[in-house]
């Protein structure tokens, strides 16, 4: 039963990484991501999935897909019926899955961040609805396969595994809302594992949506530059399997990180504006603080939520400042948004794995067309590549809607 | 070990925009009748029952972030206000208030005009459209009309994801992160989601609107009942049907009075104090494995589906409403609540009076479309 439970909330278990999977413009797996953020390369390229000829932009990262996905327990039909979305899901799952070591099981929740889902099934639906409405062929598939829980429950069938799912939507915070989540139910003792991410696939409707607002650059994605102009839409997924530490130990697991701290609020500022101050972002930075029993001084690294917007970076950079205090001037900040784009639900929880990777490897990822800062930021943009040393890492993700999120993550050596 | 009270309730649905429409509705026992809705290309028209408009214009439609927003933050607004009724009377500019709003198919009127406006010319879709479009967006605007929300998260699932919303809720208070938990589930209707369900389940009828509960863990503010179980998520898989899933659902929330003894606050209720309050409609293939599991169950039984229709987290949502309403006007001791969802989980939960008590039926609390 998930109420009443039989005993009282438990001490707080650690909760630490075990497996990490990541796919971006920028390739496939850890390594390949890790040598390019590393590098500070960017990926951004001519879109080719759908007709941009009367948009704004022109420019997005695009994953370039591996020919066969890996060998799975999904069936021949359920392998036919995955989107972009879901290969790029799946794709992250397996790394994540092989990567902790762990065996097929019950009740393993999975947690995972969208803001689209099967959106490719949705825009099919919707075209072959308006422009063929006497053609049925395909449109129950479409009508199935367009929801988010349908594609989680292909990732545990294909991981032989099977368990709650939960899915998160909260905009461009989903991911680090899904690892949250997750977080919190080992944590609390709901679950001893979870595996949690967020995904999303570059689609038409959604480009055409950040372009309708003007959000995008037409030029190079520059965050926290004073001459930023929007945002640049990328695609990916990343997921982590995540454990007690107890758990991982008694199995003599390679730990690639301790989560050690979550923070979640709502801006009630505005649907799509954050609160020019980032009264949330604060908050939530300096509530992930208190649950991590870490100062800002602690912090070594901090991978913004820095989208290139000028509203969102000001805001983001004026919180950061308040929040670090004099410890700003030393404090390393970049957006890994330059290099691949804004993943939306895939963001948080593709930004936690890269602050996975600088703590792991002790290397900060630059942006390397950053040039002047904005006037709010009081920190130091990282746009030289460089190695350094990486206890903490923080990552912001907000969304819209209004919810910021924010995860801690510590160095396991 | 915690215990969970219910503060407050909210409904909006084809009956109309309070609780006592639904409860009116339910005990007409009389489907309520269905509006045509256009299809382009000129298909044959689909069948839906529809919102109707409120009898006066609702206030909270002059604040500035719902000037703009679709059906279903309207109907979410709506039902948030009725549920916290009670509390916003008992004011505490101190109560931090948790929100979760669980939805399968969102905003679904404004990603049409959306989409359609792009397919005809991106250059030219309208950037007022598209922020509507997000499943966060309901959540936000009721967030920032209620002002004191302090956490706050957007489900999407199947119908069942309900109860996970409520769980959530649970996870919060008892984590004294909050003092209060609002958790909604809501939908709107329109012509592509009305012809995805004919595509899916020829017999159901589409409806929209939004069913909301007040979960407190203080007793002055429970309105008499108290949530006494949550069963654990069975998950559908290769491996685990969803027959077998809602089996192992039910068998969670079998032995009358189990959960109330685990608490050690009730001794066993008689069966014929119980509802169950189930998710059956008019679709026998999808009815099949929630009517199998309850096969032998005993005690009355509503069906709000039957009366209502289709409305996928909405209806997930008006069960619960629906269960609470009869336990906390006498009705009944405890009502099940059994959410088979379409293509996800299945969950079930058990609501009971807070007063062992059983009081008679009042005038106006008539219990709906119970089938003995």
């Amino acid at each position: 039963m998930l109420f009443p439970s039989t005993s009282p909330l438990p001490a707080p278990a650690r909760v630490v990484i075990t497996g990490a999977g990541i796919i971006t413009a920028l390739g496939q797996g850890w390594k390949s991501n890790a040598e390019g953020f590393r590098a500070g390369r960017t990926a951004f390229r001519p879109v080719s999935l759908f007709d941009v000829s009367r948009q704004r932009a022109k420019l997005a990262a695009e994953v370039d897909l591996p020919a066969a996905l890996p060998p799975t327990r999904l069936t021949a039909k359920q392998t036919a019926r995955l989107d972009r979305a879901a290969s790029l899901l799946l794709l992250s799952a397996c790394e994540a899955w092989q990567q902790s070591g762990w065996e097929p099981t019950e009740n393993l929740p999975l947690v995972l961040g969208t803001t689209a889902g099967g959106m490719s099934f949705g825009e099919a639906y919707f075209r072959q609805a308006l422009q063929k409405p006497r053609r049925h062929r395909h449109q129950p598939t479409r009508a199935v396969h367009y929801q988010p829980q349908v594609q989680a429950r292909m990732v545990l069938d294909a991981l032989g595994s099977n368990g709650p799912i939960t899915i998160v939507s909260n905009a461009c915070a989903s991911g680090s809302n899904a690892i949250g989540h997750a977080w919190e139910l080992i944590r609390y003792g709901q679950a001893e594992r979870a595996v949690a991410g967020g995904y999303d696939a570059l689609c038409g409707m959604v480009f055409s949506g950040f372009d309708a607002l003007q959000a995008l650059s037409t030029t190079i994605c520059r965050p926290f530059d004073a001459r930023r102009d929007g945002l640049a839409l990328g695609e990916g997924a990343a997921v982590v399997a995540l454990e007690t530490l107890e758990s991982a130990r008694r199995r003599g697991a390679v730990i690639l990180g301790e989560l050690i701290g979550y923070g979640s609020a709502i801006d009630q500022h505005h649907l799509t504006q954050p609160h020019p101050q980032g009264e949330t972002t604060l908050k939530v930075m300096k509530q992930a603080c208190a649950i991590a029993g870490v100062t800002p001084e602690d912090i070594d690294y901090v991978n913004a939520h820095g989208t290139g917007t000028v509203l969102n970076d000001s805001s983001e950079a004026f919180a950061i400042s308040q929040w670090a205090g004099p410890h700003a001037a030393t404090l390393p900040v970049s957006s890994t948004k330059a290099s691949i784009g804004h993943l939306l639900g895939a963001a948080g929880a593709v930004e936690a794995v890269i602050c996975l990777m600088a703590l792991r490897e002790q290397w900060l990822p630059p942006e390397l067309a950053f040039e002047n800062p904005d006037p709010a930021c009081h920190f130091p943009v990282v746009h030289q590549s460089q190695d350094a040393r990486v206890k903490i890492a923080l990552s912001n993700s907000f969304g819209f809607g209004g919810v910021n999120a924010t995860v801690i993550f510590r160095r396991w050596a | 070990m915690s215990r969970i009270f219910v503060a407050g309730l909210g409904a909006v649905s084809p009956a109309g925009w309070k609780v006592t429409a639904l409860r009116e509705a339910l005990a007409q026992d009389e489907p309520l009748p269905t509006q045509t809705v256009e299809r382009p290309g000129g298909e044959e028209p689909l069948r839906a029952r529809l919102v109707p408009n409120p009898a006066v214009r609702p206030e909270f439609l002059a604040h500035p972030r719902l000037r703009r927003a679709s059906p279903i933050t309207h109907y979410v607004v709506a039902a948030a206000l009725e549920a916290m009724a009670g509390l916003l009377a008992k004011a505490d500019a101190k109560r931090r208030l948790g929100l979760v709003v669980c939805l399968q198919c969102g905003c679904v009127n404004y990603s049409c005009r959306f989409f359609e406006e792009t397919l005809k010319d991106p250059a030219t879709a309208s950037p007022l459209l598209f922020p509507e479009t997000v499943f966060a967006a309901p959540t936000s605007h009721v967030a920032a009309f209620l002002g004191n929300v302090s956490l706050a998260n957007s489900l999407v699932g199947d119908p069942a994801t309900f109860l996970q919303g409520v769980s959530l809720g649970v996870q919060w208070l008892e984590e004294n992160r909050v003092d209060a938990c609002l958790v909604i589930g809501a939908e709107e209707t329109n012509w592509i989601l009305a012809d995805a369900l004919w595509h899916l389940e020829r017999p159901a009828v589409l409806t929209a609107g939004a069913g909301a509960v007040t979960l407190c863990r203080d007793p002055e503010l429970s309105m008499g009942l108290e949530l006494a179980a949550i069963t654990d998520v069975h998950s559908y898989s290769q491996r685990n049907t969803r027959m077998q899933a809602a089996r192992a659902m039910r068998e969670q929330l079998r032995a009358p009075g189990q959960t109330e003894k685990i608490a050690g606050r009730m001794s066993a209720l008689p069966v014929n104090a119980e509802l169950l309050c189930d998710g059956v409609g008019n679709c026998p293939r999808t009815d099949a494995p929630e009517l199998a599991a309850w096969r032998d169950w005993t005690g009355p039984r509503l069906s709000p589906k039957r009366i209502l229709g289709e409305g996928l987290m909405a209806a997930a949502a008006w069960q619960c409403v629906a269960a609470c309403d009869a336990v906390a006007g006498g009705q009944f001791t405890a009502a099940n609540v059994s959410l088979v969802g379409s293509n996800q989980q299945a969950m079930g939960a058990r609501f009971v009076r807070t007063d062992s008590s059983i009081s008679h039926l009042s005038p106006g609390r008539s219990p709906g479309n119970i089938r003995p």
